[in-house]
């Protein structure tokens, strides 16, 4: 599913790398340094959501030779080898970051048989540890090594693109090198490469210090907090661009034809989006969730594994909240279309016995082609949003999966405990903020420059 | 100007049945009248004659659309469908399924939603609109670029985070405010407080990058040219000029949103435990209590054609080149 898209998604920028007009809309974007970093960090949000996407059931141990090969029932993503171990060392109950201990206290018998009120120590994290002094040089050591790595890594990576990026420009690795430090080259490869390392570098961090302590602390049942932030990417990046895709053929068609057609197609389609409209967004969601719900919990027999029932739900979710959003857009491209159609160019070709599709294809499309991309860029970054908000009032994504709305859902309930405990909302915030940000920045500069307002 | 309204009132009408036809057919797509009952009366022993005498209580005794028993055209009149549109449309809001008065309940709980989202709504604007206007002022200095970015900042963080963290900070560290809760007069006033600082915060990102753009279109205009050469200060221009010109773009989307305020705002009254509109809504989704959500859609989907009314009204009170016909 996901693949089909990346497919498409390929398909569309060889199209766009055809048109020199297109494409050179497309440098222009690329050449701000803000649109270049945010793409980078899209990229790799993207890139988790793929490693995710990538799922399959592993094969059980223990099996005679022979026989057909039995599998587990809980699917596996490739994401999900990659954490392994982090995603196996669960503790007990709530830890901070770092810690040693558990966050609350228990109650035990000594050995002299007196009950003392204690903070257990963890059993995964600073295992390694010979005592509790340690922690601090240990953490610092590690963290150097890890960065030094990533860093390597990411160094020998940029080294690749160099070459390439000079054999395209039929240069020596070291021009191409020096033009880059001095930031002459055309795209802000500089920018790029900073951003590529930074990400990476943390993604590092994260990720090898992770094997060793609970960067992010664990939640309520002794799971990792960081190895969930990282499933929940999936979750919100397939909401954002699925959601726009159930919505953009509906946006589109609709669209067009009303301010193309008029008459009563025109008056039908502005009757659908103003009913539509009317009714309080969120109402309509819940109400809809709420009847799918109660589809699937009464045919358990459609789904084989846990993951696939999930994965349904999040295609209904998508499938919803795509039904309810299009009427935005749909009333932009009505508006849009009603003044293209006006103009001479389309008139000598109605004039002519051009067909209507070929019309809207050559002459209305690529001129609203602008309209479109803002408003997907932005929705996305809505949509990631919303999801936490849906998932709040009990309507998101199922309550089993792994999603930053239900983290924070989960955290709320805590906010009572003394102290608090706020890691597993603060990561799920940032790791939100930061998906939200570089799709914000993004759109920002796509409108900048295809906007035809502000040429 | 009467007839213009008359007219739209009458547009209205389709609106409406479309939008109980939808709600209608999402909840008894799944919900049968009879699973209703049974989920009322409890799982336990329900006998037949039980929940017909539910469904009797309750009017969902007829069917759903086509009323095959019946003569001629009340066929299709005499149904469960026509039966509780036509009550809706006299705002006759009936019981909800749990037995209480949802008329009642609406115009209870409509007061405290809207002590939260008038002061949020009018102070929001305002400040939102200085924003935008200070902003222009400097526009293409640092100080543009920065409160740009940091706009953008506070659009991309999630709404859930600044409840949050307002109540963390400022009920549970500094103790200024109650963490939640509601009363009503101007005791409660230490309830709203909160609620409102962090919905106006909130908005302030998407709002002063919005009213931006708008100023920045009219900025360009001859007669701010104008205003310039008579030798008019760069404030007396943007407060008298380009604000009132602006405004007409910020009414189209500014006044459709404010019969929404009686509406409330899910998120805040259930974080700060206000009983207003929003809340109840939260209560009847978790309760699928199909009365009070059809109702409750109802009445939105009334506020948001009165706000397109609104709109349309105040164009000719502000651009007199507008008439309405």
């Amino acid at each position: 599913m996901i693949w089909l898209l990346v497919v498409a998604l390929g398909l569309w920028g060889w199209t766009i790398s055809r048109s020199p007009q297109v494409k050179a809309q497309w440098i222009a974007i690329f050449r701000s340094k803000i649109a270049m970093s945010s793409a980078i960090i899209l990229l790799f949000y993207l890139s988790i959501a793929l490693l995710d996407s990538l799922h399959f059931r592993l094969a059980l141990p223990n099996q005679t030779a022979g026989q057909a090969v039995q599998y587990s029932g809980q699917t596996t993503s490739v994401l999900d080898l990659v954490f392994n171990e982090i995603r196996n060392q669960t503790e007990r109950t709530y830890s901070a970051p770092f810690a040693l201990k558990e966050h609350s206290t228990s109650i035990i018998k000594d050995e002299a048989g007196l009950v003392q009120q204690v903070h257990l120590p963890l059993t995964h994290a600073g295992s390694h540890l010979d005592s509790a002094q340690a922690r601090n040089q240990d953490i610092l050591l590690k963290s150097l090594w890890a960065v030094f790595l990533a860093w390597l890594i990411s160094k020998a990576l940029i080294s690749l693109h160099i070459y390439w990026r000079a054999r395209v420009a039929k240069i020596s690795w070291w021009q191409q090198a020096g033009l880059v430090v001095k930031g002459q080259t055309d795209l802000p490869w500089r920018t790029a490469y900073l951003t590529f390392s930074l990400a990476l570098i943390s993604l590092g961090w994260l990720y090898l210090l992770g094997h060793y302590y609970h960067v992010l602390g664990t939640d309520k049942v002794g799971g990792d907090v960081l190895y969930q932030s990282f499933k929940s990417v999936r979750t919100g990046v397939l909401i954002g661009v699925l959601t726009t895709l159930v919505m953009l053929p509906l946006a589109l068609i609709l669209g067009i034809s009303a301010g193309l057609f008029r008459g009563w197609v025109d008056d039908v389609i502005q009757y659908l989006y103003t009913t539509l409209n009317s009714i309080p967004g969120i109402l309509l969601i819940a109400a809809s969730v709420l009847v799918m719900q109660t589809i699937i919990s009464n045919h358990p027999e459609w789904f084989e594994t846990a993951t696939e029932r999930a994965d349904i739900c999040l295609l209904v979710l998508v499938l919803i909240l795509g039904l309810t959003s299009w009427t935005g857009l749909c009333r932009l491209l009505r508006a849009e279309t009603l003044k293209i159609s006006q103009v001479e160019y389309v008139t000598a070709a109605r004039a002519f016995g051009v067909s209507r599709f070929k019309i809207i294809g050559r002459h209305i499309l690529p001129n609203v082609m602008h309209i479109v991309l803002i408003a997907v860029v932005l929705d996305f970054s809505a949509l990631v949003l919303a999801e936490a908000v849906l998932s709040y009032v009990g309507v998101g994504v199922d309550p089993t999966m792994h999603s930053w709305g239900n983290m924070i859902n989960q955290a709320r309930l805590e906010m009572a405990r003394e102290p608090m405990v706020w890691w597993s909302l603060l990561s799920a915030f940032i790791f939100m903020f930061i998906l939200v940000l570089a799709a914000n920045l993004f759109s920002d500069r796509v409108q900048r420059v295809l906007d035809p307002k502000n040429n | 100007m009467m007839a213009y309204i008359a007219r739209r009132l009458l547009y209205a009408i389709p609106i409406l049945i479309g939008v109980n036809l939808i709600t209608f057919v999402l909840f008894f797509m799944v919900n049968s009248p009879d699973d209703m009952a049974r989920a009322q009366l409890g799982a336990k022993q329900t006998t037949p004659e039980m929940i017909a005498s539910w469904k009797a209580e309750r009017g969902y005794d007829k069917p759903l659309f086509f009323n095959a028993e019946a003569p001629g055209l009340v066929k299709f009149s005499d149904t469960l469908f026509v039966e509780q549109s036509l009550k809706l449309f006299v705002f006759d809001f009936g019981k909800s399924d749990a037995g209480r008065d949802i008329g009642a309940d609406i115009s209870e709980r409509m007061w405290p939603s809207l002590q939260i989202a008038l002061p949020t709504f009018a102070i929001g604007l305002i400040t939102t609109i200085t924003l935008a206007l200070l902003i222009v002022l400097f526009r293409g200095t640092a100080l543009d670029t920065g409160a740009m970015v940091i706009a953008v900042m506070i659009m991309s963080i999630s709404g859930l985070f600044y409840i949050i963290a307002g109540q963390v900070l400022f009920s549970k560290i500094l103790h200024w405010v109650p963490i939640s809760g509601y009363e009503s007069g101007w005791d409660g006033i230490k309830f709203v407080i909160l609620p409102v600082l962090i919905g106006v915060f909130a908005g302030l990102g998407a709002g002063t990058r919005w009213y931006r753009s708008i100023f920045l279109e009219e900025i360009n205009r001859d007669y701010v040219r104008t205003a310039r050469a008579k030798g008019l200060s760069e404030m007396q221009v943007l407060f008298k000029h380009v604000l009132r010109n602006g405004m007409l773009p910020i009414l189209t989307g500014v006044v459709v949103v404010i019969p929404g305020l009686f509406m409330g705002s899910l998120i805040m009254e259930s974080f700060f435990g206000i009983p207003g509109l929003g809340s109840y809504m939260i209560d009847a989704i978790n309760a699928q209590d199909f009365a009070i959500v059809k109702a409750m859609v109802f009445f939105g989907a009334v506020l948001y054609i009165v706000g397109l009314i609104l709109t349309d009204i105040s164009y000719t009170l502000f651009d007199p080149r507008v008439r309405l016909s």
